[in-house]
């Protein structure tokens, strides 16, 4: 869906995060009377108390998990088991988890390295290939010049609203009966994934390059640039920022679908990625519930690394464009 | 390790044959004769998104608009899939968990998430305190899920409990509670999830917005002795309204096509279903095609009158530049 503030308030929040109040020259008023300065002392610390309890619930079932995962299986499971937070009074600590979960082969492995580069093998080229025909798609929608140009724009940005769930069904006999896509490769969910990543990558890469400046084309168009070069030499350099922002969420999503993933994957080993086969090992209850914190550990570890790496860029993003509803 | 060769190979040899086509459509618009080449290029550099959108959106809704009339065995049967949605208990608690899905998600992590960026609005650590609580958008739906268990975990009142929610009730002298078994509370529990997820994306955006308020605004109000609170509800509330509808339409249509959640942590079981999720349990578990297809058009009818809103304010927007 669509986040649009104004794009000059856009650029300049997403550079400054914090306004500098001491840049700002100090008014007569603000030396004015120690009470009132007392006041807002005193509304900003509980404001502050506030944040810092809100913070903590937000961080805490995060961070239950990621000591749980260093729990032995006794300490998580079973009759001697007991709750997170005595690991910090009773030191137990040990890697087994991992080393199961991640393991290749073993009755309580879990297999996720494979699942894992399954993840891997379907989200690096679904991230291209919507890169690359969005921002083709984006450069005509902004600089050509054919009728109907606004009304097709304008039904692209509608197409993001059609739930994942309407198109499922007709997609999968489309791609096993008339296609003949072999439902145990990665294509299926590399094509399903495409397809739903454009209307939004479109929408986003738009907003961004219908900003470049006129006259740099114009100036190339006067140099004897065809539209080849001008989209590959001027437009993607110039567009660098909202691609990049374009990629991280793109990333995201796949990485952490699901819904896409049931229906297209076909559950194999091979191709399902390392959501479906977590959603697995959680959804049967039993012996191997203690592998559950590592699992998750190790799945939710790209998007965390990906996210704070990148944060800046997937906060612009977010403002200067839009977000898949 | 050898298992990676193969699936290296497939990626390899799919990112050739997509630059191979890239490459052949370059091509073919450069070499285009100049009477055409305007058009040439407009389809070259069209068609490949046009043509993946419209088989892989524009043909299936139209498709699963149909199919909704159909019975299991695809015979056209009427309304009766419609019939059965709006008078069988099980479809129609359904629907009564997706209306308080779709009324409190937004609603509480809009609330939460304006409440902390007015908090932490120039606070010591601001960007730290930010990314705390943005970074549940990066968790999928299943990790959260996982997460969440752990935190509502339940054990017999005999024994120590493992989740945290319940250690505290019965540090408190409370007796601990199912909360994913007894309906119809669980839903509200489910509901906690969303809203965990959400309230980042609301704040960062409406952190945004706060700080785009003129700074001369807010310090004129101060001048004419305005408290903090009147501050905030006369300058800084008008001044976002913008960032607050997007915020709230956005969340609320991620909030109507949420799935995973729920197939994680109930599998809609115990009276927590959402349409989202009964369609997928019908269409492909129940062999129910024409229902799951008549429940996804119902989804897509609520979603339809927030896209003609949006969409008008995008071509407002147009006409100005």
């Amino acid at each position: 869906m669509t986040v649009m503030p104004a794009p000059d308030e856009a650029a300049n929040t997403s550079r400054t995060q914090t306004r500098p109040s001491k840049g700002r020259p100090v008014s007569p008023e603000d030396s004015a009377p120690i009470m009132r300065r007392v006041k807002t002392k005193l509304t900003s610390r509980w404001a502050t108390a506030a944040a810092v309890i809100i913070a903590t619930i937000w961080t805490v079932p995060t961070f239950g998990l990621l000591v749980s995962s260093f729990r032995p299986a006794a300490k998580q499971v079973g009759p001697r088991s007991d709750g997170w937070w005595n690991f910090f009074t009773d030191w137990d600590f040990t890697f087994k988890n991992y080393i199961d979960v991640t393991a290749a082969a073993g009755s309580q492995s879990a297999n996720l390295s494979q699942y894992f580069a399954n993840s891997v093998a379907i989200v690096i080229p679904v991230t291209v290939f919507v890169l690359v025909l969005a921002s083709m798609a984006a450069y005509i929608f902004a600089w050509g010049n054919f009728k109907g140009r606004e009304a097709a724009f304008i039904f692209v940005f509608a197409l993001q609203i059609i739930p994942l769930q309407m198109a499922l069904i007709p997609l999968l006999t489309l791609f096993t009966q008339v296609l003949q896509i072999p439902p145990g490769s990665y294509a299926q969910l590399w094509i399903a994934h495409t397809m739903f990543g454009l209307p939004l990558g479109i929408f986003l890469l738009h907003n961004f390059i219908s900003e470049i400046p006129g006259e740099v084309i114009e100036a190339a168009k006067v140099d004897g640039a065809g539209h080849t070069t001008i989209f590959w030499r001027i437009i993607l350099p110039l567009s660098v920022p909202a691609l990049a922002s374009l990629a991280i969420f793109q990333f995201l999503w796949v990485w952490n679908d699901l819904l896409v993933a049931l229906v297209f994957s076909g559950g194999t080993a091979d191709v399902a990625p390392i959501t479906q086969r977590l959603a697995e090992i959680s959804g049967t209850r039993g012996s191997r519930d203690y592998l559950n914190p590592a699992a998750a550990f190790v799945s939710i570890i790209a998007p965390l690394v990906v996210f704070f790496a990148l944060q800046r860029y997937f906060v612009r993003g977010l403002l200067a464009g839009g977000l898949k509803g | 390790m050898e298992f990676l060769g193969g699936k290296f190979l497939q990626v390899a040899i799919a990112l050739a044959v997509f630059a191979a086509l890239i490459g052949l459509i370059m091509l073919i618009v450069d070499r285009a004769p100049k009477s055409v080449k305007d058009k040439v290029t407009i389809v070259g550099f069209l068609a490949p998104a046009a043509i993946l959108m419209l088989v892989g959106l524009v043909y299936p809704a139209v498709q699963t608009s149909f199919l909704a009339f159909t019975n299991a065995s695809g015979q056209p049967n009427g309304v009766d899939n419609f019939v059965w949605m709006f008078t069988q208990p099980e479809a129609l608690v359904t629907l009564r968990n997706t209306v308080i899905w779709t009324i409190l998600v937004p609603l509480l992590s809009t609330g939460f998430g304006l409440a902390y960026a007015v908090f932490i609005d120039k606070a010591r650590g601001e960007k730290a305190l930010k990314a705390l609580v943005f970074m549940p958008m990066a968790i999928s739906f299943v990790g959260a899920g996982i997460i969440w268990k752990l935190v509502y975990d339940y054990r017999g009142p005999a024994i120590e409990q493992t989740g945290v929610i319940n250690a505290v009730r019965v540090a408190l002298g409370m007796d601990p509670k199912q909360f994913l078994l007894d309906a119809p509370e669980n839903t509200i529990f489910l509901i906690i999830v969303m809203v965990w997820i959400q309230t980042g994306f609301a704040m960062v955006i409406l952190s945004a917005a706060i700080k785009g308020v003129p700074m001369e605004l807010v310090e004129a109000a101060r001048l004419d002795g305005a408290n903090p609170w009147q501050q905030f509800r006369n300058v800084t509330i008008p001044g976002i309204r913008g960032a607050l509808v997007v915020v709230l339409t956005t969340i609320t249509i991620a909030t109507l096509k949420v799935f995973d959640i729920v197939r994680t942590m109930t599998a809609g079981n115990y009276e927590t279903s959402v349409v989202a999720n009964e369609m997928y349990t019908q269409a492909f578990r129940a062999g129910e095609p024409g229902r799951g297809a008549a429940l996804a058009l119902v989804l897509f009818l609520l979603v339809l009158p927030i896209v003609v809103y949006n969409a008008r304010v995008l071509r407002q927007q147009r006409e100005i530049r």
